[in-house]
């Protein structure tokens, strides 16, 4: 029977890295969905055949996490996506910790020969990365929910209470790994770890997210992956592995968008930077009325249009939509062009725009569509700042400076949709606005395209 | 005969080369779906949790927090897998729409 179920692994862990390699594509993406319900349904048959004392337990947990999972899936709207996401790390970290600790208890009165080296070592960094990234991710949703400040929250000596709270955390697990009988160390060690989580959320900033946020994604992997060592389960750690390289890449995908590090994301505190201009210098901006920027639209032969997360807060992804099909049935070529950090997560705007009905095929990446700006009439910017501002380019003294930005400034007209000439995120000014081919289209997103779209129709005739 | 912290060592660094290369190919258009479903997949920890509750030895304690982290695991799986699926059906190219 034990021979069954390992085989029953070997085939769930095959369809893992089918599931993930089929999603390289949006063809054929679904059946990666499918290929990864068929291996989780797997493992969990697999396991049960051979284990299935207590069962009542087994299944009752079972019943209820699929009661609460499916109206999670089908509910929750498409903004909210980095939340879910965030929440749903949360509950993987949940339960990997949880087993970390309950396995620690039921094997702590065999010390001697159950508790051996390798197996505390593989325990005590699956409830440290466990419980750190629950309390992570709880505080990055509560940040997405914008239930706690989006803004980075610091205070005085914070990388250094950080780290020594750390070094602490690291010093416990050690010691319960050398000395597996002392169970009352554990239960600091677990709360140092809880709190260490929410200490190294707080100074994120909401552009940090999808950095974060994959990066979280990565420890609940590795936590998973840990706990197939301390079980000796070799599909666990396969799972486990596949989800942190997963993280690990898209989080190193951020931080090369934004050209920082690691490090400077997770202890720099970005956007507590003061602005580096003096703050009474006023500069003059063009502002237009949605009457002009439609005919501006119109006149064009091609437009770009350059989505972020005040799109999102917006809910404009469908107005954007109707001008869209607006544009295009006038024989006007529209794409859109996506920065890879636009949003609160990894391809959010694909996401949002994708909800809208936009075909894929119209939403290009920012190394393939720079090279068109400079033949695009007009760059529709809507809730996007610090992804455009030529300041990376150029200014030095910039905060933001080498990041990759979108060369909108170099389109023939430029058009930003924006609530009002407050800084950005960041605090950074950008000069986009200042620039002469720039029209400030004063306004929420969504009202903001309504109005336009009334005003195409009378431009036609 | 390797011991199993050395097989384990052995699947955990091929199964890591094999995910970055994977990884690496999705299209950014897809990162999105990608992360909710290896959220759905990283709930294998599921298989954890069952292990720990059917135990012979399973405490009152260890039933429910493997009682608990089950419920959590299957939370994600199911509304992980659901959502990534509810995701990718978006994903039209115009010649299908028109």
């Amino acid at each position: 029977m034990g021979s069954l179920v390992n085989y029953i692994y070997i085939l769930s862990g095959a369809l893992f890295v089918l599931s993930l390699k089929w999603m390289n594509s949006p063809v054929t993406a679904r059946r990666g969905v499918f290929a990864g319900e068929a291996g989780m349904l797997m493992a969990i048959g697999g396991t049960l055949i051979g284990h299935h004392a207590n069962w009542e337990w087994i299944l009752a947990a079972l019943f209820i996490g699929t009661a609460v999972g499916v109206p999670i899936a089908y509910i929750m709207p498409m903004t909210a996506v980095p939340q879910r996401t965030a929440m749903s790390h949360a509950c993987g970290a949940l339960a990997a910790a949880l087993v970390g600790t309950a396995e620690y208890y039921q094997r702590q009165p065999h010390a001697g020969t159950e508790l051996v080296g390798f197996v505390m070592v593989a325990l005590v960094i699956e409830t440290l990365l466990g419980f750190l990234t629950f309390t992570g991710s709880l505080m990055a949703m509560g940040k997405l929910q914008e239930i706690l400040p989006s803004r980075p929250l610091v205070y005085k000596n914070q990388n250094a209470i950080n780290f020594v709270l750390f070094a602490i955390a690291i010093g416990l697990g050690v010691r319960v790994i050398m000395v597996p009988t002392d169970t009352w160390i554990f239960p600091i060690f677990a709360g140092l770890s809880l709190v260490f989580g929410v200490l190294l959320i707080l100074p994120i900033g909401g552009a940090d997210m999808p950095t974060v946020i994959a990066l979280l994604n990565s420890y609940a992997g590795l936590s998973a992956c840990a706990m197939g060592f301390a079980l000796d389960n070799k599909l666990l750690i396969i799972a486990g592995a596949l989800d942190g390289s997963s993280g690990l890449i898209l989080s190193i995908i951020m931080c090369k968008a934004m050209n920082r590090s690691f490090t400077n994301v997770l202890f720099g505190a970005f956007g507590q930077i003061q602005p580096s201009k003096a703050k009474g210098e006023q500069r003059p901006v063009r502002s237009a009325s949605a009457e002009e920027a439609a005919s501006i639209l119109e006149a064009a032969s091609s437009v770009i249009i350059v989505p972020g997360y005040g799109l999102a807060v917006a809910q404009a992804q469908h107005k954007i939509r109707e001008l869209f099909d607006t544009l295009m049935k006038r024989g006007i070529d529209v794409k859109f062009a996506i920065h890879p950090v636009a949003g609160r997560m990894p391809g959010h705007m694909n996401v949002l725009l994708a909800e809208a009905d936009i075909p894929y095929d119209r939403l290009i990446e920012m190394d393939d569509i720079n090279g068109e700006f400079a033949q695009c009439d007009v760059a529709l910017v809507i809730g996007a700042n610090d992804v455009t501002n030529p300041g990376a380019r150029s200014d030095k003294s910039s905060p933001i400076f080498g990041m990759p930005i979108l060369d909108v400034d170099k389109a023939h007209t430029v058009m930003v949709i924006k609530r009002s000439m407050s800084p950005g995120f960041a605090g950074i000014d950008n000069d986009l606005y200042y620039m002469d081919k720039t029209l400030m289209l004063f306004g929420d997103a969504k009202a903001f395209v309504s109005e336009i779209l009334k005003e195409l129709p009378a431009a036609v005739r | 005969m390797p011991s199993s912290l050395e097989m384990g060592l052995y699947v955990f660094m091929l199964a890591t080369f094999v995910g970055l290369e994977v990884i690496r190919r999705v299209s950014p258009l897809l990162h999105t779906p990608l992360m909710s479903l290896t959220n759905a997949i990283s709930a294998i920890s599921v298989v954890g949790a069952i292990l720990i509750i059917s135990n012979d030895e399973a405490t009152t304690m260890s039933k429910v927090l493997g009682f608990v982290a089950i419920t959590a695991a299957t939370t994600n799986i199911v509304s992980g897998f659901l959502i990534t699926d509810r995701m990718l059906k978006m994903f039209k190219r115009r010649e299908e729409k028109k």
